[in-house]
């Protein structure tokens, strides 16, 4: 088991700029600029929240999963951890995290995925890229299918084994745990607070996030 | 090794083409320690592609061998590996920028070093991209054939140094109409600190309908749902699919 590396915040949700509720299912979009700081809270505890940044002075500039693993050499997200886009910009900053540990392997549930996974009759269900997309075609048309990268998602425990496997566990969350990043640059955020009803990992029970913004300190 | 066709990708080299589907397309290292990075489309709806994550979490597993299926963002197979001499290929390391190649190897120009230049993958890649109408905004993470890199405990990423042997290959056999994106440039966890030369053999020969009995396709029950999902597709354009189930 990794050591987890848990580091608090010290900001005080009172000086927030911004604090809203995403329930399960839903999508949020929304621009951090630098120095901006978001938290966000697993109420209820074991809920993944699949988020995606862009650029937002380059909006075909996508998070790279890849990119920031590798520059990292280590495929765990958590504090310090900086998430670089496809150019290699840096977009934000992990700075506070009482989880510990998140995943940017398994990327975002979606129909077409869920009939492998699970079964075909799980086409017509509820799923995060769906969510993704909905999001992206109401903030900005330029924005296409191509434009859904490989994502993190926050509060998902994806292990990987040293032979090469890789499972779905649950147990590094709980309620009230969070993860806090800064934006070292102009970063659009889109988060779909996942709605998957066939995976283990969330209890089948989709549970609502808390989204809190403060300004640069 | 029987083949319609051939093509050899010296190191740095790159090279971008459509295969149709019910080919098997055999990669073989030139010398020890290759990789060669590889992304995959659909000839027909270029916005859908490889999908590592979609690929990974199907078949719990982190690292790719015979079996496995690449599948695509819409749940379809694209390809699967029918034979593999090496056991581990990678797809969660990416592949090499221009300020990276400098930084372990060593600046390099093609006004210096002609061909000798030390080319990177995403340069390549956005090269081939754009001719066929792609763009860098399409770069999804790619595979890196013959490269090897496992993951601790902590999750600390291992590269492999001794992986891959001359003479491994690796062969995909289409599962759909795909253009194939290359770039034969280093890992970028190589830990070697010399530009790896090791040119990559390309050779290309139908390949034998998929049966009841085939190995990719009994891997796992999700690989044969992403089969009959792309067998579904083929369908409903009105082509012949190419299992004989």
């Amino acid at each position: 088991m990794a050591v987890f590396n848990r580091v608090e915040s010290n900001r005080n949700i009172e000086n927030a700029i911004y604090d809203e509720t995403v329930l399960a299912g839903d999508g949020w979009m929304h621009e951090l600029k630098p120095g901006q700081a978001l938290r966000i809270i697993d109420i209820e505890g074991n809920q993944a929240a699949d988020t995606l940044f862009f650029d937002a002075e380059n909006l075909e500039d996508h998070y790279s999963a890849v990119s920031t693993i590798a520059n990292q050499g280590n495929i765990y997200l958590s504090t310090g951890t900086v998430l670089l886009s496809q150019s290699g910009k840096e977009l934000v900053k992990i700075v506070a995290d009482t989880c510990g540990r998140h995943d940017t392997l398994g990327g975002a549930c979606s129909a077409q995925s869920n009939t492998v996974r699970y079964a075909h009759d799980t086409l017509p269900m509820h799923n995060c890229r769906d969510t993704f997309m909905l999001q992206l075609s109401k903030y900005d048309s330029r924005y296409t299918k191509r434009d859904l990268a490989p994502n993190v998602n926050f509060f998902m425990n994806v292990p990987v084994t040293p032979s090469g496997g890789l499972t779905f566990d649950d147990g590094v969350s709980a309620p009230g745990y969070y993860v806090e990043m800064e934006a070292i640059n102009p970063t659009l955020v889109l988060i779909s607070n996942c709605p998957q009803l066939n995976n283990p990992c969330n209890n089948y029970n989709p549970t609502p996030i808390r989204l809190v913004i403060w300004d640069s300190l | 090794m029987s083949y319609i066709w051939k093509q050899t990708i010296p190191a740095g080299g790159k090279w971008s083409g459509r295969i149709g589907r019910g080919k098997s397309v055999t990669f073989t290292a030139q010398e020890s320690g290759a990789n060669v990075s590889v992304l995959l489309y659909n000839i027909h709806d270029l916005t859908e592609r490889y999908n590592m994550p979609d690929t990974l979490k199907a078949q719990h597993t982190a690292h790719l061998t015979k079996g496995h299926v690449l599948m695509s963002d819409n749940g379809r197979a694209l390809a699967s590996i029918i034979s593999d001499t090496i056991g581990w290929h990678d797809t969660i390391s990416g592949y090499t920028t221009r300020s990276l190649t400098h930084q372990k190897y060593g600046a390099s120009t093609y006004q210096e070093s002609r061909n000798e230049w030390r080319r990177n993958g995403e340069e390549n890649f956005s090269m081939e991209l754009l001719r066929n109408g792609l763009t860098a905004r399409d770069i999804v993470p790619n595979l890196n054939l013959f490269s090897k890199v496992y993951c601790d405990e902590e999750g600390n990423m291992n590269f492999v140094s001794s992986h891959c042997k001359k003479g491994d290959f690796i062969t995909l056999r289409t599962e759909m109409d795909l253009l194939f994106v290359l770039s034969n440039t280093p890992n970028p966890l190589d830990l070697r600190g010399t530009y790896p030369s090791v040119p990559i053999e390309i050779t290309v020969d139908e390949a034998a309908p998929v049966s009841s009995d085939d190995y990719c396709l009994n891997f796992r029950p999700e690989n044969k749902r992403a089969f009959e999902n792309t067998w579904s597709y083929d369908l409903l354009l009105g082509n012949k699919t190419l299992s004989t189930i």
